[in-house]
C-alpha cells in the first residue's frame, strides 16, 4: 500500500510547521500556484509506520549477510553515524567563514591527509560526491594536464574489457574516445595487446587493481611502463581498494590519479544506492588540476581553496563541498582503525574471501579462476549447471534470497558467463561465510534434484519475481492522487 | 580488532583450509619491492570513547551563530522523526536495490519520492535523484542536447541570475562535450532577466534556455512569457526551483502554455540539514516523451508472478553499467538516504505544512529587510518582490560588515563581490521560517550598531564569537 | 536455431534489407539479433527525411537488460518508418521479417554488393 492510499483530505502532519499561513499577496498572482500539490495527507503516526513499515522489506547488513561483490558490504559502524551527526556539524551552512567551521574544516584536512598516506598519493580532493564522479574528475584532470602541456592530440583512453561500465561512460562524457584492451585468461591484462594499442594518441589506462576478477594484477609495473612511456597517465579505479589497504598502496604501483570510493573502503552506508563520495587522489604533477574545493592549513588555520588559489583546476563539480557528511562518517571510521587497523582490513577482507574460495572448490563449484590467490573477492561460475540442469545464476541468487542470504552479484564482470561474484568483507565472522557456503551447496543440489525449487524462487519475501518486461513498457513511473 | 570478529582459532582453522601457513602468504603475487611502509602519517587507532570526545570537540569549534545565510543551501525545521525513521539499519546499510524482491522497501520509498516530486513541480516524471542541484543541472544541460533533436546549435542560454556555483558547476561537467553555454545578463534595476535580453543573446539556432525560480537573488522570473517564447522557437527550457517554494509558487510543469521541458533544483529544503554543504540530492524531472533521455535510477511500479504489485528499477539500459560509453550518463548511484529522509520529510509535513513554512520564510524575510532598510545606509539593490532572500546594497565594506555581524553571533547573509563585482557593496540576507521575530530583531539592533559604530577591522574580529 | 530468409540481404552488425519494387529499400533485425536482446520494450526510431551514410547510428532497439543500436546498412534518406513500433516494440520480437520492419530508406548510391547474402550470413552466425 502506498503512503498516498493512506491519505485522508484535511488530514494533517504534525506540529512541525508555523501553524498559519503567513500573506503570501504581496506575490504578483500569475507567479502563484494555483492548486495545492498532490501530496499525501498523512498524520506522523501514520507516516512513522508505514515508513518503518517498508524498511523492514529490506535486505541490508545490519539484517543480513550482503556479500555482493565489487560493493564491499561491510558493517557501518553506529558510531560514525552519531558523530557525524552533532549538531556543530549539522548546522554548519557551507558558506560559513572559515574562521568559524574550523571543527568541520580540520576533520576534511585531516581527512585528506590520511588518504594521501593509506594511496601513496600527493594530495587529495574530497569534492566527487560519488566514485563516478572521482572518475570524470579523473579523467578530466588526465585531459587538463596533457592540454596544459599542449598534447591536444592525446584523445584515447584505454579500459581493460572487464572493467566496470562507469569507465568508458566517463571517458566519453569528458570527450575521449574508448579503446579496449583484453584480458588473458588467468586474469591478467593481455599486455601484448597493450602494447599495440598504445602511442601517441594515447592519453591515459584507466584500471582496476585488483580486478573485477578478483586477482591482482602481476605485472602493473610493466603496464605502467608501456603507459608512462607512450606518454599516458595511469587511472586506478578504487573499487577493491579494501582488498590491498595498508599492503601495497596505489602510488608505488605507479598510478597518477585514483578515486577511492569512501562507501566502500571507508565504510560509510550505501543507504539504499547513495549517498557515497569518490575522493580523488593525484600524484606530484597533477596537483594543479584537483577539482575545487579542497582544504589546506597553516598554523593550525584551516582555509578552504577556491579558484583563485587554483586557476589551473577541473572546477567545481558540486554547489558546495561534495558530500561532507559522508566525509565525516570515513574520516571517524579511519580514526578508529588508525594505521594499524587499515592493514587488518586487508589481510581479513583477502582471509574470507580465500577461505569461502576454498570451500566453494572442495563443495564442487567451477571457479572463473582457479588457481591464483583470491583479492577480497572470487567468482563461481555456474556455466555446467545452466548447462546441465538449466537453471541460471539469476535463479542461484533468487534462491539466496529465499535462505536468508543477499545474492552476490550476477552477471558481472560480463567476462564470465552465469557468475556470481562474491565479496565477504573482513566484518563478516566464520560462522556466517559457513552458513552461506551450506546455503550455496544446498542450493546445487536443489538444482540437480529439483530445479523448479530455483525457477519459482524467491517464495518467502513480500513479493516474487517481478515482471521488468511489463515494468518498462508500461512505464508507472509515479502515482497520481485524484 | 575493530570491526573483525575473527578468534585466534577461527584464523588458524581458515588458514588450514585455504592450505597457507599465514596471512602473508595470501598476498604474496605482490611483488615484495612494492609493498606498502607502515602508514606512519596515519594516527593509532582509537576506543570509541577516545574518538567520541575528538569529534564532539570539533564539532563544538563550529559556530552556533544565527544563521541569515542562504545562497544554496537553507536551515529549515526537520521533524525528529523523519532522521529517526531514515537511520534505521534496514534503509542506511542497504545497497542499491539491483534484487527487487529484496529491497521492495527502498524501491518502493523511491516511487512514492519520485510521486511526490513530480505532484511538487507539476511535471510528468521524475528520476531516483542526481547528487545536487548543482550537478543535476548540468546533467539537465546535457539532457537538453539529446533530447532537443531539431537544434543542432548545442547551445545553452543562462542568464547571470542563475546562482553562480551552479553555473561553474555546469561549465565543469559539460565542457568536454562542445557544449556552448551562453550567459545572459540580468536587468540592473530589478534583479531579473528579460525576454529582450534573452532575444538578443537567442538569435540563430539555440538549444535550450535555463530559468531559475526564484532566481539567486531571490527575485521572480518572468517565466510564463520567456518559456512561451522559447516553445515558439523550438528551444528547451530548463527551470531550476527550490522545491520546498514551488508549493506556493507556480511549479514549472505550468509555466507558460505547455510547461517547462526539464526541472532540476536541489531538494535539500525538504529534510536534509545544511551539514556543511551535504550531502543533499538533486531533483530531475521531465516531460513524458523525454523520459528516456532522463540520466540515473529511475523505479517503475509492475507486477511479480501472482499479479501483485511490485516495484523494480526500471529503463535501465539507458545506464553505464548496460549500455557503457553510450550511457546517458556516467551516474550509478542516486542520493538514496537523504531521498529516504526527504520522502518522509514530505509525507510528514504535507501540502499544507510545506505550503504554511514556505510563506513563513517570505512574510520573515519582508519583516528583516522593512527592519534593515530602515537603517541608514542599508537600501534593496533590486526593485520587485522577492522570496526569502534579498540583495541589500551597503555604503561600507560588505566582508567587513559580515565580520564584524559574525563577532555578534550573526551569520548576517553571502557577500556578492566577488560573483557579482558590479553590484559593489552589496550582501544577500535570507531568513527561514526558523527566524523568530526575536532574532530578526536582534539582526537588525546589530546591523545598526555595526553600522554606528563604524566598521571595524578585521584584525579585531576574535576568533570565536560569543554565542547569543 | 534462427530463422535466415533467403531473399535478403544482411549486415554482420545483424540488420536485414529488403529491395521493394519502387526501389526503396526495407530495413530491419534480424530474427538472430531480436532472440538475442530479449522482450524489446522501446524502439527509437529515425526521423523521416533525415540523410545517412552506411555505418551511421541511426535506431536504437531497447529490451530490459540491453539498448543496442541499428546501424544504416546503406547510405541514403529515410522516407518512412514503422510508426506502430513506437506503442509495440514486442512485434519485432513476433515478426521481425515481415510487420516488425523498422524504415525504409531510398539509397544514394549503389552499396547493395558490399552486402552480406542469406548464405553468407548463416555462415557467420554458425561462427
Amino acid at each position: 500500500m502506498l503512503i498516498f492510499e493512506h491519505s485522508s483530505k484535511g488530514r494533517q502532519g504534525a506540529p512541525q510547521s508555523p501553524v498559519e499561513k503567513a500573506s503570501i499577496s504581496a506575490i504578483p498572482e500569475n507567479l502563484l500556484r494555483k492548486d495545492s500539490a498532490a501530496l499525501p495527507e498523512v498524520s506522523e503516526l501514520q507516516a512513522v509506520r508505514h515508513y518503518t513499515r517498508l524498511s523492514q522489506k529490506n535486505f541490508s547488513i545490519d539484517t543480513e549477510f550482503y556479500p555482493l561483490g565489487s560493493c564491499t558490504m561491510k558493517y557501518n559502524p553506529r558510531a560514525c553515524n552519531t558523530l557525524a551527526m552533532l549538531p556543530g556539524f549539522l548546522n554548519a551552512h557551507p558558506l560559513t567563514p572559515d574562521e568559524q567551521n574550523q571543527g568541520f574544516l580540520s576533520c576534511m584536512y585531516d581527512l585528506q591527509s590520511m588518504l594521501c598516506e593509506a594511496t601513496g598519493m600527493a594530495a587529495f580532493s574530497l569534492a566527487p560526491m560519488a566514485g563516478a564522479q572521482g572518475e570524470f574528475s579523473g579523467v578530466a584532470m588526465i585531459d587538463a594536464y596533457h592540454k596544459s602541456r599542449g598534447e591536444h592530440e592525446r584523445k584515447e583512453i584505454l579500459i581493460p574489457d572487464a572493467a566496470h561500465g562507469t569507465n568508458p561512460a566517463t571517458a566519453v562524457m569528458c570527450g575521449f574516445k574508448v579503446r579496449e584492451i583484453p584480458t588473458l585468461d588467468n586474469g591478467d591484462v593481455d599486455i601484448d595487446a597493450l602494447k599495440q594499442c598504445v602511442g601517441p594518441q594515447t592519453a591515459g589506462l584507466m584500471l582496476t587493481n585488483p580486478s573485477t576478477l578478483g586477482v591482482f594484477e602481476r605485472n602493473i609495473e610493466a603496464i605502467a611502463k608501456v603507459i608512462h612511456d607512450a606518454g599516458g597517465l595511469l587511472y586506478y579505479d578504487g573499487a577493491n581498494l579494501n582488498a590491498i589497504l595498508g599492503k601495497i598502496r596505489p602510488g608505488d604501483m605507479g598510478f597518477d590519479v585514483i578515486h577511492s570510493n569512501l562507501h566502500k573502503t571507508f565504510s560509510t552506508p550505501h543507504g539504499g544506492g547513495g549517498p557515497g563520495s569518490g575522493a580523488v587522489g593525484v600524484a606530484k604533477r597533477l596537483i594543479p588540476f584537483l577539482p575545487l574545493p579542497t582544504v589546506t592549513q597553516e598554523d593550525g588555520n584551516y582555509r578552504y581553496l577556491t579558484a583563485k588559489d587554483c586557476p589551473q583546476s577541473i572546477g567545481r563539480l558540486s554547489a558546495f563541498m561534495g558530500n561532507p557528511g559522508v566525509l565525516l562518517r570515513a574520516f571517524i571510521y579511519m580514526r578508529f582503525l588508525g594505521r594499524e587497523g587499515m592493514v587488518r582490513v586487508a589481510e581479513f577482507a583477502t582471509l574470507n574471501a580465500n577461505y569461502m574460495m576454498a570451500e566453494a572448490k572442495r563443495r564442487g563449484f567451477t571457479l572463473a579462476i582457479d588457481h591464483r590467490r583470491a583479492s577480497h573477492e572470487f567468482i563461481i561460475t555456474l556455466k555446467n549447471e545452466a548447462r546441465d540442469y538449466h537453471v541460471s545464476a539469476m535463479d542461484f541468487a533468487k534462491r539466496l534470497l529465499d535462505l536468508g542470504y543477499h545474492a552476490p552479484t550476477t552477471y558481472f564482470p560480463l567476462l564470465v558467463p552465469e557468475c556470481l561474484l562474491i565479496e565477504p568483507t573482513e566484518s563478516e565472522a566464520k560462522e556466517a561465510l559457513d552458513g552461506f557456503m551450506d546455503a550455496l551447496e544446498q542450493i546445487l543440489h536443489e538444482a540437480e534434484t529439483n530445479p523448479e525449487l530455483l525457477h519459482a524462487a524467491p517464495q518467502t519475501l513480500p513479493v516474487k519475481r517481478l515482471d521488468e518486461v511489463r515494468a518498462a513498457k508500461q512505464l508507472d513511473l509515479t502515482y497520481k492522487m485524484s | 580488532m575493530p570491526f573483525i570478529p575473527h578468534t585466534e582459532q577461527e584464523i588458524t582453522q581458515m588458514l588450514a583450509t585455504i592450505g597457507v601457513d599465514s596471512m602473508e602468504d595470501l598476498f604474496d603475487e605482490i611483488p615484495a619491492h612494492l609493498r606498502a611502509p607502515e602508514l606512519k602519517a596515519i594516527p593509532k587507532g582509537m576506543t570509541e570513547m577516545e574518538v567520541s570526545r575528538l569529534m564532539h570537540q570539533r564539532a563544538d569549534k563550529n559556530t552556533k551563530a544565527l544563521c541569515f545565510l542562504g545562497a544554496g543551501a537553507y536551515q529549515h525545521h526537520i521533524p525528529a522523526a523523519v532522521w529517526e525513521i531514515t537511520t534505521r539499519g534496514e534503509f542506511y546499510s542497504a545497497y542499491t536495490p539491483y534484487q527487487a524482491e529484496a529491497s521492495q522497501g527502498t524501491l518502493q520509498l523511491t516511487y512514492e519520492f519520485q510521486s511526490m516530486i513530480a505532484a511538487l513541480t507539476a511535471m510528468d516524471v521524475s528520476n531516483a535523484s542526481m547528487y545536487d542541484g548543482a550537478s543535476s543541472l548540468a546533467e539537465a544541460i546535457l539532457m537538453s542536447v539529446r533530447a532537443n533533436r531539431k537544434s543542432k546549435s548545442r547551445k545553452i542560454l543562462i542568464p547571470t541570475s542563475v546562482n553562480p556555483v551552479y553555473r561553474k558547476t555546469a561549465e565543469t561537467i559539460v565542457k568536454g562535450q562542445q557544449i556552448d553555454l551562453v550567459e545572459v545578463p540580468y536587468d540592473g534595476s530589478t534583479g531579473t532577466v528579460t525576454l529582450e535580453q534573452i532575444k538578443q543573446q537567442g538569435e540563430g539556432d539555440i538549444t535550450a534556455v535555463v530559468l531559475q525560480q526564484p532566481n539567486f537573488f531571490g527575485c521572480l522570473e518572468a517565466v510564463d512569457e520567456i518559456t512561451n517564447w522559447a516553445h515558439d522557437n523550438n528551444i528547451l527550457v530548463i527551470a531550476v526551483v527550490n522545491p520546498l517554494l514551488i508549493t506556493v509558487l507556480n511549479p514549472p510543469g505550468q509555466w507558460g502554455v505547455s510547461g517547462v521541458d526539464i526541472a532540476c533544483g536541489d531538494g535539500q529544503p525538504l529534510g536534509a540539514p545544511m551539514s556543511a554543504g551535504g550531502p543533499y540530492y538533486g531533483l530531475l524531472c521531465c516531460k513524458q516523451a523525454l523520459v528516456r533521455q532522463m540520466p540515473g535510477r529511475i523505479v517503475g511500479r509492475t507486477v511479480d508472478l501472482d499479479g501483485k504489485e511490485g516495484f523494480v528499477l526500471t529503463l535501465q539500459a539507458r545506464e553505464q553499467h548496460i549500455r557503457r560509453s553510450k550511457a546517458t550518463s556516467n551516474i550509478c548511484t542516486n542520493q538514496g538516504l537523504v531521498v529516504t529522509a526527504s520522502t518522509i520529510h514530505m509525507a510528514i509535513m504535507g501540502a499544507k505544512g510545506l505550503e504554511n513554512t514556505a510563506a513563513a520564510c517570505f512574510a520573515n524575510n519582508n519583516l528583516l529587510v522593512e527592519k534593515l532598510t530602515a537603517i541608514s545606509g542599508v537600501k534593496k539593490a533590486f526593485s520587485g518582490t522577492h522570496f526569502h532572500e534579498t540583495v541589500l546594497q551597503l555604503d561600507v565594506n560588505a566582508a567587513q560588515v559580515l565580520r564584524a555581524l559574525m563577532a555578534k553571533g550573526i551569520l548576517g547573509g553571502f557577500d556578492l563581490s566577488e560573483d557579482y563585482p558590479e553590484l559593489g557593496t552589496a550582501i544577500m540576507v535570507c531568513t527561514t521560517e526558523m527566524r523568530s521575530e526575536a532574532d530578526i530583531e536582534a539582526y537588525a539592533t546589530a546591523m545598526q550598531e555595526v553600522l554606528a559604530a563604524g566598521v571595524v577591522s578585521a584584525e579585531k574580529v576574535p576568533a570565536t564569537p560569543e554565542v547569543v | 536455431m534462427s530463422e535466415v530468409p533467403s531473399e535478403l540481404k544482411y549486415t554482420e552488425s545483424h540488420e536485414w534489407l529488403r529491395v521493394e519494387d519502387d526501389g526503396l529499400v526495407t530495413v530491419g533485425i534480424s530474427d538472430h539479433a531480436q532472440a538475442l536482446l530479449g522482450d524489446l520494450v522501446f524502439v527509437e526510431l529515425p526521423e523521416v527525411a533525415t540523410e545517412f551514410v552506411a555505418g551511421d547510428e541511426c535506431c536504437v532497439v531497447e529490451s530490459v537488460k540491453a539498448a543496442s543500436d541499428v546501424y544504416m546498412p546503406i547510405s541514403g534518406e529515410v522516407v518512412e518508418v514503422n510508426e506502430v513500433l513506437a506503442d509495440e516494440p514486442e512485434i519485432i520480437n513476433s515478426s521481425p521479417y515481415d510487420s516488425g520492419w523498422l524504415f525504409k530508406i531510398k539509397p544514394s548510391a549503389d552499396e547493395l554488393a558490399d552486402l552480406m547474402d542469406a548464405e553468407a550470413y548463416q555462415a557467420t552466425l554458425e561462427e
